[in-house]
């Protein structure tokens, strides 16, 4: 026997008397259903809670109702902080003025010293004001993991309430998870010296969300 | 990891008089205690979720071997190569192996207890392979050549200036004093160890079942960044790890980062399914991932199956009054606190743990805060019981307690020897109504003195008042 089928008998067979036989349809029912557990209540306006949160997290946010005004909006905000004018962006963003701003943006994955990644959202939640990503080829998960500033657009319309509700719209849109599926709630931090909270650890320092319509 | 938790009260003596590590373990006090209430309230029915996750955890323990087996065809069927391991030796020469068929000369690391149960970094070096720690607790350990003593925190034990001294000494640049410098400064140096890595090793929080998805939560980024970059990616995870479906993880991931860290949420949570897609610009372009039992099996089935709940948050241990006194490397293991002291004799043998059962004060802290219901101080007194029946006890302690068996079931003779004991002791205890000395308990007297009874029993006391 190898390991896999020693492990699997010790298991069945200390379980020899506990199990009814029925097992194979619950699990199956189960997966097919897949219940919700006990959810938190959440207010009407998904929009102030998801910035109110994301807050909370230190991620900072602007709003804008032109999305064409969004490169204007981030060459301000980094020019505020002394930051560089320059990174990438994913495939889908490459046709926004950046340029006119004044911002070099390239449309490739990020390498590692690239200093600026922008990047959509798949949608975001509202419960704990995070991003969910999904990894595929216009969607590179480098461009929001090495630049130490990371900017995400959102269209606000894409904000969910819970995880759960992530989740159902994945499945609705893409059937099943891509390689990656990242949630992100803020900049990078540690707190492994003297639990002290320090932002930027191996991620981005900072998180800039802006919202704006498709 | 070599098990050392026979000198568990040797150890014990030392970390008691050490003042650093006690100051270390004052800020678990502010950091996570109070982190942990200050966010747990944001969960609207708190304890309707904690029956719901033990639930989750209970539906995949009771019928492992099917959710296993479903785990297994889902991660396949999307690319994964699955490994099951019965010792942490086997993980040892399983990633040796993989590391071989790949070619891989260089290593990143996220933090996996599971890893250290094995001594996976050891065991590769000697393959050959160059392993480097990227989580900044276990990157410090790793210069320190420490072992962790949290399993969330585990540097928790140092302070910034003794990682100061340690970042100047092996990094050769000049020394820096502020956290943020320090954080910066291990960035810088480990950028390049993500970026030339041939292989990522990770844990996994959690295995869900519908997707054959690895689940893992972080903080610093580094987790994502060894699961991303590297060709190869190897995550290690025990068998117990897996979750029926997405909403069952969610369910959990309420709990853990706030059972943690008090967050409501760690700064990243990665779902990995699979390999690299052709067309993918990122990614691993092999995932293996390896299923350690390590005598996990052993429990299934059986009167502590309870504790293969666990989902490894800490909270047991933070809010621990012994845990909180005498730090994590005491236990002598892995896992430190209540969840250590029944994970480490069930995992290694009670007969080398045996001190460990008895590290509680039945506080029931830990149970109170444990996110999936694990009735600690309950599996711990099972323990105790069967340490008791296997005669493993002193004979002293087996006397003491047989005779108090007996008397209990003698209410006349407990009634004689209670009035002789209390009176006995009053006497002794004098004008102080202090006693410095007591025959048998000198473990109690030799720190305290011990306050003299009054010289009349409870029963005397109470027979009196109702009586009146």
């Amino acid at each position: 026997m190898n390991a896999r089928e020693k492990i699997l008998a010790k298991i069945r067979n200390a379980q020899k008397n506990k199990t009814t036989g029925a097992h194979t349809e619950t699990i199956a029912s189960h997966l097919a259903l897949h219940p919700r557990g006990p959810l938190p209540p959440l207010p009407d306006n998904l929009l102030a809670r998801f910035k109110e949160r994301a807050l909370k997290l230190s991620s900072d946010v602007q709003e804008t109702s032109d999305r064409m005004e969004v490169p204007a909006l981030l060459a301000n905000y980094l020019r505020e902080r002394k930051l560089p004018c320059s990174g990438v962006c994913w495939p889908s963003l490459s046709g926004l003025p950046w340029s006119a701003a004044g911002l070099d943006m390239q449309s490739r994955p990020a390498k590692n010293h690239d200093l600026v990644g922008v990047t959509g959202a798949f949608c975001a939640i509202a419960e704990t004001g995070t991003l969910m990503m999904l990894s595929g080829p216009d969607t590179p998960a480098t461009t929001s993991l090495l630049p130490e500033t990371h900017v995400a657009l959102l269209d606000p319309r894409r904000i969910v309430a819970t995880m759960e509700d992530a989740w159902d719209l994945l499945r609705k849109e893409h059937q099943q998870p891509p390689r990656a599926v990242n949630f992100i709630s803020g900049p990078s931090r540690t707190a492994d010296i003297e639990q002290t909270v320090t932002l930027g650890a191996h991620g981005p320092y900072r998180v800039l969300l802006i919202l704006a319509p498709r | 990891m070599q098990n050392t938790s026979l000198q568990f009260k040797k150890q014990v003596t030392i970390k008691l008089a050490d003042v650093k590590l006690q100051d270390a373990l004052s800020r678990l006090q502010s950091r996570f205690v109070e982190g942990r209430s200050a966010v747990i309230s944001e969960i609207h029915d708190l304890q309707e979720t904690r029956t719901a996750a033990a639930a989750i955890r209970d539906r995949v323990l009771n019928d492992l071997e099917h959710w296993l087996l479903h785990f297994e065809q889902q991660a396949t069927t999307r690319g994964a190569i699955v490994h099951w391991a019965e010792t942490g030796d086997d993980v040892n020469r399983i990633v040796a192996e993989i590391a071989t068929q790949h070619g891989v000369k260089t290593a990143a690391k996220s933090k996996s207890m599971v890893s250290e149960e094995c001594g996976l970094n050891d065991a590769l070096e000697l393959a050959g392979v160059a392993v480097m720690e990227t989580d900044l607790g276990e990157y410090i350990l790793q210069l320190a050549k420490e072992a962790p003593s949290h399993i969330v925190a585990p540097v928790v034990h140092k302070n910034k200036e003794e990682i100061s001294d340690l970042f100047a000494e092996k990094h050769q640049l000049p020394r820096k004093t502020g956290i943020a410098e320090l954080c910066r400064e291990a960035r810088e140096v480990l950028r390049p160890a993500f970026l030339n890595a041939d292989m990522g090793i990770s844990g996994a929080n959690f295995l869900v079942a519908e997707t054959g998805s690895v689940l893992i939560v972080t903080n610093e980024g580094n987790g994502r960044l060894v699961t991303t970059l590297p060709r190869v990616h190897v995550a290690i995870t025990g068998i117990e790890k897996v979750v029926p479906t997405l909403e069952d993880v969610t369910t959990l991931l309420r709990l853990l980062p706030r059972s943690a860290t008090g967050q409501s949420i760690t700064n990243y949570v990665s779902v990995l399914t699979g390999n690299k897609n052709k067309e993918d610009h990122d990614g691993p372009q092999h995932f293996h991932i390896i299923l350690l039992d390590n005598g996990r099996s052993s429990l299934i089935g059986g009167e502590m199956q309870e504790m293969l709940r666990c989902i490894r948050c800490g909270a047991c241990m933070n809010h621990c009054p012994v845990y909180q006194n005498i730090g994590g490397h005491a236990y002598g293991w892995v896992y430190p606190g209540p969840m250590g002291s029944i994970l480490t004799p069930l995992l290694g043998g009670l007969e080398k743990s045996p001190d460990l059962p008895n590290a509680s004060t039945f506080c029931g802290a830990c149970a109170v805060v444990c996110p999936v219901k694990i009735p600690l101080p309950d599996l711990l007194r099972k323990l105790r019981e069967k340490q008791m029946q296997r005669g493993m006890k002193s004979r002293q302690e087996t006397l003491m307690l047989k005779a108090w068996a007996w008397l209990a079931l003698h209410p006349n003779m407990y009634a004689l020897a209670t009035k002789i004991g209390v009176r006995l002791m009053h006497t002794m205890g004098g004008k102080e109504k202090l006693l410095h000395t007591l025959p048998g308990a000198s473990g109690w007297t030799d720190g305290r003195d011990f306050p003299a009874p009054s010289g009349q029993t409870f029963r005397e006391l109470y027979q009196r008042r109702t009586h009146k």
